[in-house]
């Protein structure tokens, strides 16, 4: 039998359960803050470890003879050349499609289109493209510019499959840098008689520019280390040769036939030669990767700091 | 003062109609990718998915199609990528929730604010280097714990893809926990639990909806991932569920074909579209999924 004294609790008894396991709370907090740090110092040390390794089998190998030549049979004589030309020459033609398209396409979902059921449609349709996985893309150019459009299996297809991938990324960066301006600049705008592309031109364009730079930025980086989508629409590994100039000696001193070139690039140069047997063509294929993650790790170090700065510099 | 010349007018009135229909062009650009991949994948599959009878796909248990005796159970691929995406998931979900937890309601602000961007450059990697990672370093080292480890496995593979998917999980998950209202988190101080409690007793229930789409979102990342598994799984076609073992992805398959001669309409051309219609319709399910409990936590919040 319960008697009404076993539920009244002396005030100091109380206090001491209470307080024995206050302080048992602040230790396991203690210990998820330390296992909490632990776990994100080890994360990242995973980079690091990625780093150090790459440099320790590949920065032996990193030299001019490396950079200018072409690859070959033999480990020891061969290069990265037709790989960071092609790599170049992918990224004019992805960013000469995907900027001016992914600007242009954010300035009108965000200042343009009107908020009805086509405009979620475009919407869902690019939150979902962010996600298709990069193989598909070069499905896609596979099927359409290489023999839909007969452009081979050249830059241009490869360009172009790059771009449609990195499009969504543009798109995105260009509506947040657009959607943090302030709608009294527009409105300051319209009542002084501009139109809503002078508007866009004359000061929306300019005020976003950091925003905008840091997402192209971003696009471009995805765009350098991608290998899946060229793979498949055949870029070859084997590349001794370079694409033809774009400029040339006598007139009209511009060429474009580089756009139809076979080509190669750095992160399918390295697909090539991690997939070789011998260390030789590992050290290569460390090397070729401390390229690529100097250039991505690089520009998404811009990024970060382009972000930063923009954000301090405009208070509106 | 005046007024500005008729002409000048009429020229702002010519470019901004002009700019209209450019930019709504370019507006809609975007749904013509998407249906540039959805009517290449349907009409370059389509003599596949004609010719191979719809069962066949289901109870082969091989994928062979390039045989003289072609086998066509698609099974054995999703295997492949069943087994890396669970690898890669028990690594990605558990450390970076537990990330996200710790960033958001335990770590300094200040801490966070470099941490985060840092931990975004993991997504960042090109994934040819992780896939050389995971075969030349991963691999040797899980072989020294286990030794009988083929030099191609969905292990090493998916440990790692685990890592490039943490960011996914880490970054979505921390920014839907610090939309949970203080308040409640308040309450829950004031009614003597501690930090930890707090976390996963009210902040985690909170912004359950935004870390389940971001576990989506990092499940589609996996399924769609192509490089690592392609360089570190192995590329043969294998009925196996077990991770110690080799076996192809439905990605690594188009990889494996695409490295060879392909000519248009082969049935190596046609196999790969097919590989790649599958591959389409899992992360677009994934995709929709991760977008509409996205949405759900957007409203709740």
């Amino acid at each position: 039998m319960l008697s009404v004294g076993d539920f009244i609790v002396l005030p100091s008894q109380n206090l001491r359960k209470q307080e024995a396991r206050a302080s048992r709370r602040r230790s396991i907090d203690r210990w998820f803050g330390r296992i909490g740090l632990l776990s994100t110092i080890g994360t990242l040390g995973v980079l690091a470890i990625l780093l150090l390794n790459l440099a320790a089998s590949g920065l032996a190998r990193i030299d001019w003879q490396f950079l200018l030549s072409f690859p070959s049979r033999r480990a020891a004589e061969a290069g990265i050349l037709s790989a960071w030309v092609g790599t170049i020459l992918l990224m004019i033609v992805t960013a000469s499609v995907a900027v001016p398209l992914g600007v242009a396409a954010g300035i009108y979902l965000e200042e343009y289109a009107a908020k009805n059921k086509w405009t979620d449609f475009i919407e869902i349709n690019i939150a979902n493209l962010a996600g298709v996985p990069s193989i598909l893309y070069g499905l896609m150019a596979l099927g359409l510019f290489v023999y839909q459009f007969r452009f081979g299996q050249s830059v241009l297809a490869g360009g172009l499959a790059l771009a449609c991938l990195v499009l969504p990324i543009v798109i995105v960066a260009t509506r947040e840098a657009l959607r943090t301006i302030p709608a009294a600049i527009r409105e300051a705008a319209f009542a002084l008689g501009a139109t809503r592309w002078q508007a866009v031109w004359h000061h929306l364009l300019p005020y976003s520019t950091g925003g905008i730079a840091t997402g192209v930025i971003l696009a471009m980086s995805r765009a350098i280390g991608e290998s899946a989508p060229l793979i498949t629409i055949g870029a070859l590994t084997f590349i001794a040769f370079l694409p033809p100039a774009p400029i040339l000696a006598q007139a009209p001193f511009m060429s474009f036939d580089w756009l139809f070139s076979p080509f190669t690039a750095l992160p399918i140069q390295m697909f090539n030669w991690v997939s070789r047997p011998g260390e030789e063509f590992q050290s290569n294929a460390a090397a070729a990767g401390l390229f690529l993650m100097l250039i991505t790790l690089g520009m998404n170090g811009v990024a970060i700091l382009l972000r930063k700065h923009a954000q301090r510099n405009i208070k509106w | 003062m005046g007024t500005l010349p008729a002409n000048s007018r009429r020229l702002d009135k010519w470019v901004e109609g002009g700019m209209v229909w450019v930019l709504r062009f370019s507006g809609w650009a975007s749904v013509l990718v998407t249906f540039g991949i959805v009517v290449t994948l349907v009409t370059e599959s389509a003599p596949f998915f004609g010719h191979v009878p719809f069962r066949r796909l289901f109870t082969d248990t091989m994928w062979t199609p390039l045989f003289a005796e072609p086998q066509y159970g698609i099974g054995a691929l999703l295997a492949g990528t069943l087994v890396t995406t669970g690898v890669a998931l028990c690594v990605a979900i558990p450390l970076g929730t537990l990330l996200a937890i710790y960033l958001s309601e335990f770590a300094e602000p200040r801490f966070r604010e470099v941490v985060k961007p840092m931990l975004e450059l993991l997504s960042a990697v090109p994934t040819v280097v992780y896939g050389y990672f995971a075969l030349l370093t991963l691999t040797p080292l899980l072989q020294k714990i286990y030794p009988d480890l083929p030099q191609f496995s969905m292990l090493s593979a998916g440990l790692i893809m685990g890592i490039m998917i943490i960011p996914y999980v880490t970054s979505l998950g921390e920014d839907s926990m610090r939309s949970v209202p203080m308040l409640l988190r308040e309450g829950a101080f004031a009614l003597g639990d501690g930090k930890l409690g707090v976390a996963l007793r009210v902040v985690f229930p909170g912004a359950f909806s935004g870390l389940a789409s971001a576990y989506v979102l990092a499940i589609s990342r996996a399924v769609g991932e192509t490089m690592i598994v392609a360089i570190a799984a192995g590329l043969q076609p294998r009925f196996t569920l077990n991770p110690l073992e080799s076996a192809a992805t439905v990605t690594a398959f188009i990889v494996q074909v695409s490295l060879g001669d392909l000519p248009h309409g082969s049935i190596g051309y046609q196999s790969i579209f097919a590989a790649g219609a599958v591959l389409f319709l899992m992360t677009l399910g994934f995709n929709l999924a991760g977008h509409a409990l996205r949405r759900r936590f957007h409203r709740a919040s």
